[in-house]
């Protein structure tokens, strides 16, 4: 069973939501526990997989047992080995969240709901353990179906904006498959490390020139990054609390992820930074990134809406830290895949919980909530502190490798970025719980309550959230080990 | 001139794909009305299939399927008398992606068309921002 | 927009022209794509397989992992469709419209009666049109044809162009060209909802059930030649009835959610009168 983690990490999850499907129209209660189960044994698979990494080295499998490049086969190094666990973790977190808003919204569509889902952990796993370039495009377009069907279902405005998503979505995956055929037409091949090894003699070819940027591109419209992040915030703030908080997690940093494995494994370095002479210009569009959404969030007077600015300054943070070029600042940038996941996953699990127990997020109906929803605010303060970058929460030691990195990099520009983000950060966080703490509590027509009576959100809400709200200060303590042990191996050698 | 005559000719197959794609990206853009850009995008997507099977041609091969396979003689295969298998193997997933996508679509277009009752963009603007 | 739009198209296809420069010529047989890996299928498909069809065997055992997850794609599309379209019928009293097959009276009962399913009354809609007789039995007699062409289509995906998606899509024209010519309701009576939706999952099941079996037989997944001691055959035959087994797969799953997504999308979740 050892060898066939990698298979099972994905397929597991496959059959499961075929089951679900078929046991929506049996019985219906059937489909939570399957989900769950099927999500559990890919969680157990991923951490099997990564310490397997950790004592052997790169694994790679071979399905269909052809050897690549005739077949697929996954590789699985230091990079996939983190970020598989921590898309299994946050997917499984949010899935035991989920129940009762499912219950809430749409307890009639739960099988199609359950089924979506777990196809879309299938998307996003195997898009992080393949070492196949089509393959990786396949899987792409798993996730992304899935997620435009379950972010759709939502408020008024969901169809509209997750249309818009589509439109965009489909783009960048459609830039990415032509990227994919001009490296086949050139080299003939498929599988990453092999068209790694065979584009040495071509970098000097227009054809691989235009194959890296459109593949960018491609990547950086399905990433959000500014500027064709205009699909955001309109498709996750309306969507419903489920959907979100699986998506926004995630959807971004597997595909930061791709990028950086492109960078690493397809393009080497040596082209990327040398031969092409960019990396400039983008750290300078990812400081404007930065700086664009931290002040679109400030006029924003909608939490969920604020926080998917705040998505976008994240993403910022990534794509910035992956193209300074040096050690540093790709070790932040893997750093901060992991801690934004947990981050992002703790704030959108407490707006889940708000929207059950108040219906609605603007900033109107937050007023009182900390008496009212106490332990649910609590870890909202945690996941507050780890955005703006407290010590000891984890978004502090990946922010402090991406500055250390802008300063070795000269890139001066990108280092003011960061710290104002974190200023502007303050000022949103603060204002937030100044209005849930000092605020008396009015319910939504807005009549006062002299005391507000706790009402608190079901304990199958509360746990994740505590479980995420702890793991953000662990990975905070452990950052040292994260970056001796795993990080600092996914960095080649010859970077400084 | 004549070089670049020459050039034209040999690659004409690129230049009809980029300029298909072209016109899909620019209808999926410039367009108000919600089906003409899911249009677009189906033509977008099938530029890109065109590329992938124009890569595959071979001058005077045949099909990849072997005839007289499972004959008594052994017929010797030589690669150069059928074309390239591979593209046409990636782009039945393209073709079913692409198929995927525009139900997809199509599905989201009713939902918004149920809510607003109209499918032009800036009339569903208007509408949203009345509210 | 008009003009962003033709900004960023002149700049997306200069890059494209650009790079397509470096290309190498239409049709040329020394082209890398041509040369690398496309040999290997060419040449020893046969050996390896004994599938004739080059592109059957490369799609459904070297690449047949991405044959699964494409299935996968077209089941999940079936899935959305349903999951944001389809309005529950509500048990709220309704005016239902009934048709005497025989004499074509049309009757309205109030709302809360029905008349039970039976063979002379037919229930309609308020915007019913009488099919025509023509393509009524036209389409009543060319279907069962259409069926059994796909059917070839699927069975002989080894030794002609052909194959499961090819099959399946021909197969779910056909119940699609039935509720076309008659109407929705006709086409569901004939297939139900909830068995073209459990077929869906069937049809994929079957893709990766029988990779799951590679698997339990102690070979990697979807490693067809594990089967060769279930099916009593040597290694490479195996692979080829492995080919067809995950080809019914990829059909019946294509056939059940083109046949979903056309019910959802035509009669936008109602089920009521279709197209």
């Amino acid at each position: 069973m050892n060898e066939q983690y990698p298979a099972l990490l994905v397929i597991v999850p496959l059959l499961s939501a075929l089951v679900i499907s078929v046991a929506g129209w049996v019985n219906k209660r059937l489909c939570f526990p399957i989900a769950v189960a099927a999500l559990s044994v890919s969680a157990w698979s991923s951490v099997g997989l990564l310490f397997r990494v950790l004592n052997e080295g790169a694994i790679v499998y071979k399905l269909g047992g052809w050897p690549p490049p005739m077949g697929i086969a996954y590789y699985i190094d230091y990079l996939n080995g983190l970020v598989l666990p921590v898309v299994s973790i946050v997917a499984l977190l949010n899935l035991i969240s989920s129940k009762k808003i499912v219950e809430q919204q749409f307890p009639d569509k739960a099988g199609p709901f359950y089924t979506l889902y777990v196809l879309m952990v299938t998307g996003l796993l195997g898009i992080v353990v393949t070492g196949d370039a089509f393959n990786l495009y396949v899987l792409l377009e798993i996730a992304s179906l899935t997620g435009y069907g379950l972010l759709a279902m939502g408020e008024e405005r969901a169809p509209l904006a997750t249309l818009n998503y589509l439109y965009m979505g489909t783009i960048g995956a459609c830039f990415y498959l032509l990227g994919i055929g001009y490296l086949y037409i050139v080299t003939g091949s498929l599988n990453m490390v092999d068209i790694a090894r065979l584009l040495p003699p071509l970098y000097q070819s227009k054809a691989v020139l235009a194959a890296f940027i459109i593949c960018m591109v491609g990547m950086w419209l399905k990433m959000a990054f500014f500027p064709l992040h205009a699909w955001l915030p309109n498709a996750y703030t309306y969507a419903n609390s489920a959907s979100s908080g699986l998506i926004a997690p995630l959807m971004t940093k597997v595909m930061v992820y791709v990028m950086i494995r492109l960078i690493l494994t397809v393009f080497t370095p040596a082209f990327v930074f040398s031969t092409l002479a960019v990396s400039h210009y983008i750290v300078w569009l990812a400081c404007i990134a930065i700086v664009i959404g931290a002040v679109l969030a400030l006029k924003e007077r909608n939490l969920k809406k604020m926080l998917t600015y705040i998505v976008v300054a994240e993403v910022g943070y990534m794509v910035g830290g992956a193209w300074l070029g040096n050690r540093a600042g790709l070790t932040g940038a893997v750093l901060h895949i992991v801690n934004d996941a947990l981050m992002t996953l703790c704030v959108f699990l407490v707006v889940g919980n708000i929207v059950y127990k108040v219906k609605g997020y603007a900033f109107a109906d937050l007023k009182g909530l900390f008496s009212k929803m106490p332990f649910t605010m609590g870890a909202f303060v945690i996941g507050a502190l780890s955005i703006i970058g407290v010590p000891p929460t984890c978004g502090f030691f990946s922010k402090w490798y991406l500055i250390l990195g802008a300063i070795q990099a000269h890139q001066y520009g990108f280092m003011v970025a960061l710290l104002f983000s974190s200023l502007i950060n303050v000022v949103l966080f603060f204002r937030v719980f100044e209005i849930g703490f000092y605020e008396p509590f009015s319910d939504h027509e807005g009549h006062e309550h002299h005391p507000a009576v706790m009402a608190e959100a079901p304990l199958t809400m509360l746990v994740p959230l505590y479980v995420v709200a702890i793991s953000l200060i662990l990975v905070g303590l452990y950052t040292g080990d994260i970056v001796n042990h795993i990080v600092q191996f996914v960095i080649p050698k010859g970077f400084m | 001139m004549t070089d670049l005559i020459s050039t034209v000719v040999a690659k004409y197959n690129y230049w009809i794909y980029i300029t298909l794609m072209m016109i899909g990206l620019y209808a999926m853009i410039a367009k108000n009305n919600l089906v003409k850009k899911i249009v677009g995008m189906n033509i977008f997507q099938t530029a890109i299939i065109l590329f992938y099977v124009s890569i595959g041609v071979k001058k005077g091969a045949t099909i990849p399927i072997l005839e007289h396979a499972h004959g008594h003689e052994h017929h010797v295969v030589h690669a150069v008398d059928y074309i390239n298998p591979l593209p046409h193997v990636l782009m039945l997933t393209a073709i079913v992606v692409g198929v995927a996508t525009l139900g997809v679509a199509l599905a989201l277009a009713i939902r918004i068309y149920n809510n607003y009752n109209t499918l032009e963009e800036d009339e569903i603007l208007a509408q949203i921002r009345e509210k | 927009m008009r003009i962003i739009g033709l900004i960023i198209v002149v700049v997306t296809g200069a890059l494209l022209i650009y790079a397509a420069t470096d290309f190498p010529a239409w049709s040329d047989p020394a082209s890398p794509a041509s040369t690398y890996l496309s040999p290997y299928y060419i040449e020893k498909t046969m050996e390896e397989t004994s599938v004739p069809n080059i592109v059957t065997a490369v799609l459904a055992d070297y690449r047949g992992f991405d044959t699964m997850f494409e299935t996968t794609v077209i089941f999940s599309a079936g899935v959305v469709c349903f999951f944001l379209l389809r309005i529950p019928r509500r048990e709220e009293p309704e005016i239902r419209y009934y048709r005497h097959v025989l004499t074509g009276v049309t009757i309205q009962l109030k709302e809360g009666y029905k008349i039970p399913p039976s063979a002379d009354f037919e229930r309609i809609d308020a915007v019913w049109t009488p099919p025509d007789l023509i393509i009524k039995t036209g389409c009543r007699i060319l279907i069962p044809f259409i069926q059994l062409f796909g059917l070839y289509v699927i069975a002989h995906g080894h030794h002609s162009p052909g194959g499961g998606f090819q099959g399946g899509v021909i197969l779910g024209a056909s119940i699609i060209l039935l509720a076309i010519s008659h109407d929705l309701r006709t086409a569901v009576r004939r297939m139900s909802e909830k068995l073209i939706a459990i077929l869906c999952a069937v049809g994929v099941s079957i893709y990766a059930g029988t990779g799951a079996l590679c698997l339990l037989l102690k070979q990697n997944f979807l490693d067809y030649s594990a089967l060769a001691g279930v099916l009593h055959v040597d290694p490479i035959t195996a692979r080829s009835h492995g080919i067809l087994m995950v080809e019914i797969g990829v059909g019946i799953a294509v056939l059940a959610t083109m046949i979903w997504i056309y019910n959802n999308i035509s009669s936008a979740g109602r089920y009521r009168q279709g197209l």
